[in-house]
């Protein structure tokens, strides 16, 4: 049967020349970066090298990358690491309503032990009004935290003109970049961010290394105690295997960039067309331009996400959905919601997340298959017939 | 996905008795779309003998299996027999269903008896059923 992979939002395939560079590693180079003998010198320099490509990627100096095991742990460190080492200062954090569970859920934990959040809301298209945030910060607010783009809607955020704000009124702005580093250009400098977290696992690197970026001189309370890993900013061993894949995927999307956002961008627009003309009832989720180069997210009315996502793997495709239904928690989308689409609507919640080595010939497919069933599905759903016999 | 046992596969991929029956004796409609199903089941109803049943649902995987098995279920049942199917008489004939989604055999349970309760309203005669609707009082607990 004919595969196609179109959820990269949840993980990327491991670029060949990835595994290549990461298997020495897991060899005969296992070594401990740290120890002074032979066997730690290999691993040392890879290590060394893998923050230089990391930091080339996002154009910062390679002593501001600190490693870390996941795009939720960068996300905890900067957050409740900035949070801890200066509460003293003030215990307010600005963020929005469309965060990752990483973000939402670091907030959380703060307010349990008495910091205040503001999460800004977003418009219909899923932007923050920089507007707002100014409005936003007081005397006690410490941090912001807004992401890069979001994963469900694909929509990419004013992170420069939001930065330059918190800027002005010195409040460290973080930003999560795990859905767009290595998919759209970043440069640290001309964003103007304090912190950043991107994670290998979303760019064609394995999974278990990811990144902080940290601005010089931007304290930081480490989460995890212990050793002097990573500047003492987070102690145990590195994963060297994973790291080094991360620095390889790194250099890899450097230098493919250009071709991938080009490939991914038309791609995009192609499927994003084909749906709304072939399916009556659909809607695009996010910004129509303002959006992540591979990313199509849409909302089917009357019928249910998972039960397309089930059909859709019957025929070879892998896709995802914000359903309720697909959600452990049994909760709507957040992110939906938030945008304003109708809880009856963000049902029918299907994300296409597209890849380098998706093609053409893969978005005709899904424009073959998915339409009968759509209809198949409406054929089975009661809001269907209700709204059939409406406009009878 | 893997989660779903193989009879769930089936009867979700290859439903039966979907659709509606116009002249039905019997229909209950239960569940909000916010909650992510809605269950409307169609009962015909003769001589205190369940005869057709039909179903169309808006939900996942689980919430299509599970009204594809309550209406295979109630075919040929008395009202009595009917009123005796709960959750977990649907689960068993699915060979069980995944914790997560338990919730949409209840929903099929509460179509079943709401339908059935329907049937007694529109015959002007007193109902024996106990309507639940536990899963509206989920979303209303929320």
């Amino acid at each position: 049967m004919r595969r196609i992979y179109m959820d990269h939002m949840a993980a990327t395939p491991i670029h060949p020349e990835v595994l290549e560079a990461m298997l020495p590693y897991l060899k005969e180079d296992f070594g401990n970066p740290l120890s002074l003998h032979y066997f730690g010198g290999a691993p040392k320099r890879a290590l060394d090298e893998a923050r230089e490509k990391v930091a080339l990627l996002i154009g910062a100096d390679p002593k501001e990358i600190i490693f870390v095991s996941s795009g939720t742990e960068a996300n905890n460190l900067a957050i409740k690491g900035v949070a801890y080492a200066h509460q003293k200062k003030g215990k307010h954090i600005i963020s929005s309503q469309i965060e990752h569970h990483s973000v939402m859920h670091s907030l959380k934990s703060l307010e349990k032990i008495g910091f205040k959040v503001t999460y800004l809301p977003v418009d219909k298209n899923g932007l923050v009004d920089p507007g707002s945030l100014a409005e936003a910060i007081t005397p006690e607010t410490i941090l912001v935290s807004i992401m890069h783009g979001n994963g469900e809607i694909g929509t990419l955020e004013p992170i420069a003109e939001l930065a330059r704000i918190s800027k002005e009124k010195g409040v460290y702005l973080h930003t999560d970049a795990v859905a767009t580093a290595g998919r759209v250009e970043i440069d640290v400098a001309r964003l103007g961010v304090d912190a950043l977290s991107l994670a290998a696992s979303q760019f064609y690197g394995p999974k278990g290394a990811a990144a902080l970026y940290l601005k010089k001189g931007v304290r930081v309370q480490p989460l995890i105690d212990g050793g002097i890993q990573e500047e003492g900013k987070r102690a145990g061993i590195e994963d060297v295997p994973a790291i080094v894949g991360m620095g390889r995927a790194a250099e890899i999307a450097k230098r493919e960039l250009p071709s991938r956002m080009g490939h991914l961008s038309g791609l995009r627009g192609m499927l994003i067309d084909g749906l709304l003309k072939g399916i009556n009832r659909v809607y695009l989720t996010g910004h129509p331009e303002r959006r992540l180069p591979g990313h199509v997210s849409i909302c089917v009315e009357y019928i249910e996400g998972e039960s397309m996502l089930l059909f859709l793997n019957q025929k070879g495709i892998a896709a995802s959905s914000g359903s309720t239904c697909t959600s452990r928690a049994l909760k709507a989308s957040h992110v939906l919601l938030a945008i304003g689409v109708d809880p009856a609507i963000t049902q029918g919640s299907l994300v296409f997340s597209l890849g380098k080595d998706n093609t053409k010939e893969d978005v005709d497919y899904i424009l073959e298959v998915l339409p009968p069933i759509v209809q198949r599905l409406r054929e089975m759903s009661p809001l269907y017939e209700d709204a059939m016999r409406r406009s009878v | 996905m893997e989660e779903y046992s193989q009879k769930v596969m089936d009867h979700f991929m290859n439903p039966h008795n979907v659709g509606e029956i116009p002249d039905a004796d019997g229909v209950g409609t239960v569940g909000n779309p916010t909650c992510g199903d809605i269950m409307r089941l169609y009962l015909k109803i003769n001589e205190g003998v369940i005869e057709e049943a039909k179903f169309k649902t808006f939900g996942c995987g689980a919430a299509i299996a599970t009204s594809s098995m309550v209406t295979d279920i109630v075919k040929g049942k008395t009202i009595e027999e009917a009123l005796k199917v709960s959750n977990k008489t649907v689960i068993e004939a699915l060979d069980g269903l995944p914790k997560v989604k338990v919730h949409c055999s209840v929903l099929a349970e509460e179509a079943l008896h709401s339908a059935i309760d329907d049937y007694y309203k529109k015959k002007g005669l007193p109902s024996p059923v106990v309507l639940k609707h536990s899963h509206e009082d989920e979303e209303g607990a929320e």
